[in-house]
């Protein structure tokens, strides 16, 4: 009764003051968010990446960094320096404790995503989440090479519905000069939305990803490119030379290790096999440096928020003796005087903190879809979390703590004024 | 235990800190229901006198028994205790706290005070509007006011139901009628010792103005019981 008598006039003490209170709450506000933003963003976009490949045990390409494979394989983030050819492709597959084999070639894009030439494999093999099969929403997979399966993003952003037509482009400009527009494709499916970068990607069949190139050889359009008709394109051998990555699955997850060390060590053309658990890890661990640096800083913009509660309280203690001696004048013992400062502090610091964790997911509900879009990986578990309670915890607890100084404060100055101010 | 004094001071002596002594009265009662008028120039040391009487000051010498307890023998957290049971308190102006409603204002002390609380019945809001209209604040738009759009005189009568709620048994009140004027001031004195009398509580109203005195039981000069004369 007491208790909740005092937070009363704490309360009603704050909004007689609710602009200076409003602009505190806000100060204090901004700093929770930017560090739960903080927060969010690092779990969110782990669980988002770590969630868009299962079930694949190895991911082989050429020599690079294992980060920069996963990276261009995965996430079609960056682009690859060098191919694999066709002839070790096979051998690979060919290994006895490999059970299967999603070929990967990328390399061209249309009106900004991603086109990636592959097989039927990817449709059986590729998993997502924690091992879910990608699913056809309309139409069915490529069955003609020039056919090509959209991702559920692709279709929602450009309007595309089955039997539409595509002009690829030749590596990842905007178009014009380089279009492959002789050899337009056919959307024959489109996939179930996946929340990973796949939605963001058009399938092609490899052999479609050759026929386009036939006539660029150089890497620019051969002027006699559009004089090669569609007949003889068919009759040509349209098996790729090159691939960009091979996603593998192993017969037994158990051999990971000695296949891993096998492709890596097998002579004739060099191979890099990575585990891309192992290296999500390692990006973490190249990122987690930046996250303790910006987890850091937005814990110092926290403390200046609470400074900022102080200064507030503080600062309104001249002009509020009198009301302290009328209170103590009504039978306020010096720790309701006390107490009544303390909880006005911790309102301001619970208020703020609050209001910080509901900016953030508004912040979220807001940016989230522009995130997913630019990005293909959908940033999860961005609800409500124990992070945020524990925080609004921590930023009330401190907030409380600081307000023992002018609670402090006030309780001197009350005891020396006795009943009278002397104004 | 009724029958000691509301206020009982013997051998009191009081200085501020690094300054003269201000206060040294070799005795001082004020009966049970007895409404004392003390006069005194500003500077003569009756708001320190109160504050002493209200528990907020302790002397350096001598006892103050208030209401049957003897202030100089109880821990200050007592002392709080005792003034917030049975004392009410009104001051010379700016009695209300800003930020809380008339009504609000007026069931301040029952916050601070299970007794007071107790005392005043379950209705709390209920007895204090009934505290304001007796005093002559029952008009409903004046009391959905902000305090500080109150007149002087109104907020002194609005502290006066403050002082009364919860029937504390010694009043204590300081100038409160110095910011007002010749006809207010009589008015706010006629009710204020009125509701004293109803409420049967003592009353200790101190001012310079020697020409209140015939409102009272009983009219004391500070000069005459005070025997430091440091200050004047």
């Amino acid at each position: 009764m007491m208790g909740t008598s005092i937070l009363g006039l704490a309360w009603r003490s704050l909004m007689n003051r609710r602009g200076s209170a409003l602009l505190t709450i806000l100060a204090v506000a901004l700093s929770v968010a930017l560090f739960l933003g903080v927060d969010k963003a690092r779990n969110g976009a782990r669980a988002g990446f770590d969630n868009t490949i299962s079930g694949t045990d190895l991911i082989v390409g050429a020599p690079t960094g294992q980060i920069n494979l996963l990276l261009y394989s995965v996430f079609r983030l960056g682009n690859a320096t060098a191919e694999v050819s066709w002839d070790t492709y096979q051998q690979v597959a060919a290994r006895g404790d490999i059970a299967w084999t999603i070929p990967v070639s990328l390399g061209d894009s249309h009106r900004g995503f991603r086109v990636m030439g592959t097989d039927q494999s990817y449709f059986e093999h590729y998993k997502y989440g924690d091992g879910q099969p990608l699913r056809l929403s309309e139409g069915e997979r490529f069955g003609d090479i020039y056919q090509a399966v959209i991702g559920a993003g692709v279709a929602r952003e450009l309007g595309y519905e089955i039997g539409g037509e595509i002009v690829l482009t030749h590596g990842l400009g905007a178009g014009g000069l380089t279009d492959h527009d002789n050899r337009p494709f056919i959307v024959a499916g489109i996939l179930a939305p996946t929340g990973t970068p796949v939605d963001q990607t058009i399938h092609i069949p490899l052999e479609g990803m050759t026929a386009i190139h036939v006539g660029w050889e150089s890497g620019t359009k051969n002027p006699m490119a559009d004089t090669i008709t569609e007949e003889m394109i068919r009759s040509f051998d349209l098996t790729p030379r090159s691939i960009t990555a091979i996603f593998v699955g192993l017969e037994r997850r158990g051999t990971i290790l000695s296949t891993q060390r096998a492709i890596n060590t097998r002579p004739g053309e060099p191979l890099l096999a990575i585990i891309p658990g192992v290296a999500l890890g390692e990006l973490w661990q190249v990122t987690g440096v930046v996250e303790r640096a910006l987890i850091a800083v937005s814990v110092f913009v926290i403390a200046v928020g609470l400074v900022s509660v102080l200064t507030s309280i503080l600062t309104s203690l001249n002009e509020r003796r009198r009301e302290m001696s009328i209170l103590r004048a009504t039978g306020a013992r010096p720790g309701h005087i006390f107490f009544l400062m303390v909880a006005e502090a911790g309102l301001l610091g619970f208020i703020g903190a609050v209001l910080g964790v509901a900016l953030v997911q508004l912040g979220l509900v807001l940016l989230g879809p522009v995130l997913s879009q630019t990005y293909g990986v959908q940033l999860q578990g961005l609800g409500v979390s124990f992070t945020d309670l524990w925080t609004v915890l921590a930023v009330t607890g401190a907030a409380l703590v600081i307000g023992m100084i002018p609670a402090i404060t006030a309780l001197r100055r009350s005891l020396a004024d006795g009943l009278t101010v002397k104004l | 235990m009724t029958d000691t004094p509301a206020i009982k001071i013997r051998d009191l002596g009081f200085a501020w800190p690094q300054s003269p002594p201000l206060l040294d009265i070799a005795g001082f009662d004020l009966a049970r229901g007895e409404k004392l008028f003390l006069r005194g120039p500003s500077g003569s040391g009756k708001s320190t006198l109160l504050g002493l009487v209200a528990g907020v000051l302790e002397p350096q010498s001598g006892t103050i028994e208030v209401l049957g307890e003897n202030m100089t023998g109880l821990a200050g957290s007592k002392r709080d205790r005792l003034r917030a049971d049975r004392m009410g308190v009104i001051f010379q102006m700016f009695n209300l706290v800003p930020y809380l409603s008339v009504v609000q204002n007026v069931m301040l002390p029952c916050r601070f005070s299970a007794a007071r609380r107790k005392a005043a019945g379950d209705d709390l809001a209920g007895e204090a509007r009934r505290l304001l209209a007796r005093l002559g604040l029952s008009d409903e738009k004046l009391l959905a006011r902000p305090v500080t759009d109150l007149s002087v005189g109104q907020q002194q009568r609005v502290a006066v139901a403050r002082a009364l709620i919860g029937g504390p048994q010694l009043l204590i009140a300081d100038e409160p009628t110095s910011a007002l004027d010749a006809d207010a001031r009589d008015r706010f004195i006629e009710l204020l010792t009125e509701e004293a009398s109803g409420s049967g509580a003592a009353l200790l109203f101190v001012s310079h103005d020697g020409s209140l005195a015939s409102h009272f039981d009983r009219s004391v000069d500070l000069a005459e019981i005070n025997r430091a004369r440091a200050t004047a």
